[in-house]
């Protein structure tokens, strides 16, 4: 599928299989080398478009495909089938272009946990070339936006709390200034009211920057708060995609009452959201 | 700026590692007293046997100190990176893989340098070395011609931990271990069985010891190690190519596999 400009992303048929080692059962003869191993379907032909200057979220019990999703669309894995485009590059083909217009924030505080912030953030702008000078003062300030306390910029890393480290990692991808970000699970662990600020702090950027988000998320009410769209994934397949208002109304409808965002997720998956997918 | 703007990105792997030696310093002091200990240990074998062996066993355990620290830290970039849980971030930043390579290289070749700096001083106090006999610049060149054919070596083996998170890293160890044997750090290659000797062929340690003792044992000049030093740049301007090549092919798996991500 072509490109239009207005796309920041266009995803088409993408599908995605893993292998996994099967366990040893007794009794079954062994293999000379190594194991056998069973296909895993992380992403099943999922196709979706998001608008420039958009914010669409993902929802899905753990191991439905998000993540995977996520990681392709980051130039960090190859779909086995389907194409991705961001802004009408290809991120197979153009991988260095690609990754300079993205940034993302994993699940997983990916930090030297021995450097303090600081330094990891320095070092986040070099890579992007953004120049020390900037880096310094931008990162300040959107570290104090979110409510993180300068004192702490020079400390390590590892005696941070999970939520300082979280509000660190968007920093350093609101730092180089991406016209896609990725945020892939951002305020899980975080308390409340930090939940609040990074939330908060991704519509002001989105607003004033011109940023399209794509965002992975368990949590129902940040969904619906933050997004324009959300699809919902089930074993590696979208089994939804629309408002959060006409996903709620398409379900109303049937049920003949008011639901919730959380009702629908049941009624499409039969899962909650603890449930391994 | 495309050049600068690399250029500038090779900078945030050197200051970057610098940064980490820093937090790290106990292990490095631990790892530095290690080195130290060895170099001493080996030259007081020589002591037994008379002063040029203490020579040529200091020698040998200065120059296989800097060597496996250059492959050290080249091979084991992946390793590292995937321990602290970065790899991921660092593999989506948007630079060329031979940025991010060449700025691990230059730390290892900079690291390398103080930490044989260091364990020579020690082992000089020691062992009452004298180096009057010795041509310390083309020893130095000697030094830097085989920097290239380890750089290339390491980026070989980096990519081992890429084809398997789990056992890749063990894999880089035997590599190492495998031209300390057969390249003549501690003794002459000759008293290998012959089979072995095939390899010390192959290896460019074999040329960097020979070349480096024999200007710092014999004092050679520059002109008399020309065609040891031709050689071994010729070594490494094969293996870096070859060792992008393979790191590249390795990392085109990796994300197909999606082994990038594994915690091994």
């Amino acid at each position: 599928m072509a490109a239009v400009l207005e796309d920041a992303l266009v995803c088409t048929g993408v599908s995605k299989q893993f292998y996994e080692e099967e366990e040893r059962v007794p009794g079954v003869k062994r293999r000379w080398f190594g194991r056998r191993k069973r296909p895993i379907h992380a992403v099943k032909d999922v196709t979706f478009q998001v608008k420039r200057g958009e914010i669409f979220a993902i929802l899905g019990p753990n191991g439905s495909g998000k993540s995977t999703l996520i990681r392709i669309i980051s130039t960090l894995l190859f779909p086995d089938r389907g194409s991705v485009h961001i802004f009408g590059m290809d991120v197979m083909k153009k991988r260095l272009y690609v990754r300079r217009m993205i940034n993302r924030v994993s699940v997983e505080a990916a930090f030297f946990k021995k450097l303090s912030s600081y330094e990891n953030l320095m070092y986040a702008a070099r890579l992007y070339d953004v120049k020390p000078e900037e880096a310094r003062v931008r990162s300040r300030e959107i570290l104090e936006r979110l409510g993180f306390s300068p004192k702490k910029i020079y400390i390590p890393m590892e005696n941070l709390s999970r939520g300082m480290q979280q509000k660190v990692a968007v920093a350093r991808a609101l730092l180089t200034s991406p016209v896609l970000l990725l945020l892939d699970e951002p305020t899980t662990g975080l308390d409340p009211k930090s939940k609040r600020d990074v939330q908060k702090f991704i519509l002001e950027v989105q607003e004033s920057h011109d940023t399209t988000v794509i965002l992975t998320t368990h949590d129902m009410d940040e969904a619906e708060k933050l997004c324009q769209r959300m699809a919902i994934i089930e074993d590696g397949s979208f089994v939804a995609l629309d408002t959060p208002q006409n996903l709620k109304a398409q379900l109303t409808r049937k049920n003949g009452h008011a639901v919730t965002l959380e009702d629908v997720f049941l009624e499409l998956t039969g899962k909650g959201w603890e449930e391994e997918g | 700026m495309e050049l600068g703007r690399e250029l500038r990105a090779t900078y945030a792997f050197v200051e970057r590692n610098f940064n980490l030696v820093r937090r790290y310093l106990n292990w490095e002091i631990v790892f530095l007293f290690y080195s130290i200990i060895n170099a001493l240990t080996i030259g007081f074998i020589g002591v037994t046997t008379g002063p040029d062996e203490v020579l040529f066993l200091t020698v040998g355990a200065l120059l296989w100190g800097f060597l496996s620290v250059l492959f050290h830290e080249v091979g084991e970039s992946v390793s590292w990176e995937r321990w602290e849980g970065t790899i991921e971030y660092t593999f989506m930043a948007p630079i060329r893989r031979l940025t991010h390579l060449g700025g691990m290289c230059i730390f290892a070749i900079i690291y390398g340098t103080i930490r044989t700096t260091v364990v020579l001083a020690v082992v000089a106090f020691f062992f009452d070395i004298s180096l009057k006999e010795a041509n310390l610049f083309s020893g130095l060149l000697v030094l830097v011609c085989s920097s290239l054919a380890f750089i290339g070596l390491g980026l070989m083996a980096a990519v081992l931990p890429l084809l398997s998170p789990e056992r890749g890293s063990q894999a880089t160890h035997i590599l190492q271990g495998v031209i300390l044997l057969v390249s003549g750090v501690y003794y002459e290659v000759e008293v290998l069985p012959g089979w072995l000797q095939n390899l010390s062929v192959i290896s460019p340690a074999t040329y960097t010891l020979k070349a480096a003792r024999a200007a710092l044992l014999e004092g050679q000049s520059i002109a008399a190690l020309g065609p040891e030093m031709l050689r071994l740049v010729v070594i490494g301007l094969v293996l870096i190519p070859l060792g992008l090549f393979i790191f590249n092919l390795g990392e085109n798996y990796a994300m197909r596999s999606g082994k990038l991500k594994r915690s091994g």
